[in-house]
């Protein structure tokens, strides 16, 4: 290839392939880059086999967890193709959603208006979470990744101080039962049963199929809800700032010689993925019911990004529909993995490591092709 | 329009103290088309990034001098001002996003947009892509270059001529354009297409477009350019107009210095006591990007000085990491008529070759180690000297601290020990170091890429007589690679010069400067394409 180019003999013309070879070629290609979800489809079919669940009951477990994971999931997007890698930040994210219901199950809110009130606390927060990471990753352009996953265990910390130490100490809540026994810090889980499935069951169409005793329950305005995100993501890229998001994405310099103000763009970039991540944890609690108050967040930010790379998105590329399919392979194995494990070798416990294994190692695998790519680019 | 649309008066920029730009005046009237010609580091770039403001000039203490664009005074202190004002700039390096297409990078951050419902709400920014008329406008500008190319392509896999014509095609399209600078846009061009674009750079400057042309390849600007000025070591050496010049007299002025020929003389004696050639090179093709290597054919004499020159990016850096294995190389490399294999580091060196980097700090040195393990690393490891057994293979501290010691005093490396960081020392003693690391390996050819780069006067001076006398006293053969073609002439026996990957003659060091600078313009090989 670069031999071609510096050749200097070399007509002005762009070099056609055959066409057979061609056709060869892009179906090779088409292997070789959807060669991840395709295992994990594979991986899948033959949990949901030997698993010996029943139709209606899986895909019930699927439209759930679709549901009330994919928002989180796409909320990967914009940082992936602005350039940032995986925004393992969103983390942050989580926590503003997670404050957001501590208000409002303090002022012992109930039902949609609770939900409501809880997005309007969660989103100024993500913004400042955002802001405040975005800054932080335009002074460590290139491992933002990294700098991601720490910032996270730092949040963390503070975000223990502030519920273990401050709330009921310096943080007044009105509801006892939220305090542990000795009036200072908030309890190991947070019940917020009041607002449980408050926009799931909103309207619930049922669908029966024959042959089946249990209907297919599908929760429509949350499934609006994620539709509307994915047309707006969708929509974003079509517009100015998509672009100058692509751009900065493709390459920082060339794009602040053209005169985008790159920082900004990246900061925003961060902030439109927390605040996403934010309201994708409103919209996830809501659907179980209760606050693991000190775990639900912490693996918010390595679940989604496994689940964006089953899809077949890289550090460097992603789509919608990636995001989608990636968080329906990713979580269907987290259905069936640990019955098919059982039923296989007799351990639940056995599907369960196996699940735990392929999610690291998918996120492992998915950063040393990229190095490995980067690398092969700059020879 | 009357008067002069651009004027740089007296401009002189430092760069920590080194004067790289002195005094230089330069105008040019609407629709000419400006010529700037001078070697590499001659400060053509430096001083086209003050006309564009771009951050590397301010972040190192801005320029002296005064800028009027149209009459009024501009102090230009950024891209987008200088873009604003209507001064368009193609770099060398491409500024083109590789995974948007062709149209979407000559409209990148200017793209014509529509309004929708969300723009009223959050404003211009949300306005959606107007891609029909992105279409037009990058068709429009296309076609103004003679190009015809679907604007849809990507410009991830186009042909480097291409890349060219679509980053002037960007420039075209700001209807603002006046002024329009273009960096070397020949360098990476064929015949055909460098022909294309100097016939719409005439176009251009007919449509009352001023072009500010650099350039080294001296035919081409007598051929386009309106007034040509020429540029050495930071100094406007001239200005005229083409009917005044010459492609001899451009390359004097663009290669003369009085050069201070000191040493080679007392060698003409015994030159030819050896006709067996200690190294010889054939056919050596070295991927190394930005100085590739096609098919260089070279004989070394033992005890000589070779000198390896020629303009930045035509391949004299890559013959010296080709043959010691740093990058991917193929041909016929035979030491003492014992064949050497190819891109094995460890081969290399055990054939008695030794390599001084041109890149100092990040090959030449482990920064983070002491004077005395970069000293003696390498022969450590590739020849197992400094090492003892006492069940393993230890370091025998003591005699590398002998040896280390003195090459301190031989080299006269200043330092505080040979504990000291090579961090901390100054280049020229960094410099140092890595001679002293190359000789503990003791080469019999011994190659130094770029050894002045980045080093004060004195120091200079300093290295080049240690090479000197390393090849007098020890009778080292030495392979020394250079962009400062004064710096080959005062301690070379011979010079190669390298055009575009190939050998493109050897020259004695006495030849006239007219000599050298047509043969690093490429003026045989021209002259022989013409010929075929």
């Amino acid at each position: 290839m670069s031999d071609d180019i510096r050749n200097p003999d070399r007509k002005m013309t762009l070099q056609m392939v055959a066409p057979e070879s061609r056709h060869e070629q892009a179906y090779k290609y088409y292997l070789r880059k959807n060669v991840v979800p395709l295992v994990f489809l594979i991986l899948c079919i033959l949990g949901g086999y030997y698993s010996g669940l029943s139709l209606p009951f899986l895909i019930n477990e699927i439209i759930t967890r679709m549901a009330r994971n994919s928002f989180i999931v796409i909320s990967l997007i914009v940082p992936i193709l602005a350039g940032m890698g995986l925004n393992f930040g969103i983390v942050l994210g989580a926590m503003a959603g997670q404050f957001g219901y501590v208000a409002t199950a303090n002022f012992q809110m109930t039902g949609f208006t609770g939900f409501f009130v809880t997005v309007l606390i969660t989103v100024p927060l993500a913004i400042i979470f955002g802001w405040l990471t975005g800054k932080l990753f335009n002074q460590s352009k290139g491992k933002e990744m990294i700098t991601g996953i720490i910032l996270g265990f730092f949040a963390n910390g503070i975000y223990q101080l502030i519920l273990l130490y401050f709330m009921g100490n310096i943080i007044p809540i009105r509801v006892p039962t939220m305090l542990l026994s000795t009036g200072i810090g908030i309890r190991n889980t947070i019940d917020i049963k009041g607002m449980h499935y408050a926009i799931d069951n909103l309207w619930k169409i049922r669908l029966q199929i024959p042959g089946f005793i249990f209907p297919i329950i599908i929760p429509v305005v949350t499934l609006a809800a994620l539709a509307a995100l994915c047309i707006a993501v969708h929509f974003l890229f079509k517009t100015k700032l998509g672009q100058e998001f692509r751009a900065t994405g493709q390459n920082r310099q060339i794009a602040e010689v053209a005169g985008i103000k790159v920082d900004r763009i990246r900061i925003l970039a961060i902030i439109f993925s927390t605040v996403l991540a934010g309201i994708g944890q409103v919209i996830f609690l809501q659907n179980l019911g209760n606050i693991n108050t000190y775990g639900s967040h912490v693996q918010v930010g390595t679940f989604a990004v496994a689940a964006i790379l089953i899809g077949g998105a890289s550090v460097t590329k992603a789509t919608i529909s990636q995001a989608l399919l990636g968080t329906l392979l990713f979580h269907t194995l987290f259905i069936v993995s640990p019955l098919a494990g059982k039923n296989l070798i007799g351990d639940a416990m056995i599907g369960e490591y196996f699940r735990v294994f392929i999610t690291y190692g998918v996120i492992g695998v998915a950063l040393a092709l990229h190095a490995w790519q980067a690398k092969q680019k700059r020879r | 329009m009357t008067g002069p649309r651009l004027e740089m008066k007296n401009i002189t920029k430092e760069y920590f103290g080194n004067k790289v730009l002195k005094g230089i005046n330069i105008s040019v009237q609407p629709g000419e088309v400006h010529a700037i010609v001078g070697e590499n580091g001659a400060g053509k770039s430096t001083l086209m990034n003050i006309l564009f403001g771009m951050p590397v000039i301010h972040n190192t203490g801005g320029y002296k001098g005064k800028i009027t664009f149209n009459g009024s005074s501009a102090p230009i202190s950024s891209p987008e001002e200088a873009m604003e004002m209507g001064i368009g700039m193609v770099h060398q390096e491409f500024m083109l996003l590789p995974g948007f297409t062709i149209m979407e990078n000559i409209k990148l951050n200017r793209e014509p947009t529509l309004p929708n419902i969300w723009s009223s709400i959050f404003g211009e920014k949300m306005r959606t892509l107007d891609i029909p008329r992105m279409r037009r406008d990058a068709k429009a500008a296309l076609e103004r270059l003679d190009l015809n190319i679907d604007e849809m392509l990507q410009v991830a896999g186009l042909p480097v001529g291409f890349m060219q014509f679509v980053e002037i095609a960007r420039e075209l399209d700001k209807t603002s354009l006046q002024l329009l600078v273009l960096d070397e846009p020949t360098a990476v061009l064929t015949e055909n297409d460098a022909e294309t674009l100097l016939k719409s750079v005439r176009r251009m400057a007919n449509e009352g477009i001023s072009v500010l042309f650099i350039t080294h390849r001296l035919d081409e600007v007598l051929s386009v350019a309106d007034r040509i000025t020429v540029l050495r070591d930071g100094e406007q050496v001239a200005t005229m107009n083409p009917s005044e010049a010459t492609v001899e007299k451009l390359a004097e002025l663009m290669v003369g210095r009085k050069i201070k020929s000191i040493l080679h003389k007392d060698r003409e004696a015994d030159s030819d006591r050896n006709t067996q050639p200690l190294l010889s090179i054939k056919n050596l093709h070295v991927q190394m990007p930005g100085e590739e290597v096609n098919g260089v054919d070279l004989e070394v004499m033992p005890g000589e000085i070779l000198g390896l020159g020629g303009l930045a990016g035509h391949g004299k850096i890559g013959v010296a990491n080709g043959i010691m294995g740093f990058y991917p190389a193929s041909g016929e490399i035979t030491v003492k008529g014992k064949q050497i294999p190819l891109n094995s580091s460890i081969a290399s060196l055990n054939s008695g070759m030794a390599f001084v980097s041109e890149d100092r700090r990040g090959v030449g040195l482990l920064l983070e180690e002491s004077v005395e393990m970069n000293i003696i690393v390498q022969a450590m490891q590739s020849q197992g000297k400094f090492l003892k057994r006492r069940i393993i293979e230890m370091m025998d501290a003591k005699t590398a601290r002998k040896h280390t010691d003195r090459m301190i005093k031989d080299l006269d490396i200043r330092c505080t020990g040979p504990e000291q960081l090579t961090r901390r020392l100054s280049g020229g003693n960094q410099q140092k170091v890595c001679i002293a690391k190359a000789l503990t390996l003791e080469p019999n050819i011994l190659f130094v890429s770029e050894p002045t780069r980045g080093i004060d006067v004195g120091a200079k001076r300093l290295i080049l007589d240690l090479l000197v006398e390393l090849n007098r006293k020890s009778g080292v053969t030495i392979v020394m690679t250079s962009s400062e073609l004064s710096e080959l002439r005062s301690i070379c026996d011979r010079i190669a010069i390298i055009y575009k990957g190939r050998l493109e003659g050897i020259l004695s060091p006495d030849e006239s400067n007219a000599k050298y600078g047509l043969m690093m313009a490429g003026a045989l090989a021209h002259k022989r394409k013409a010929a075929s």
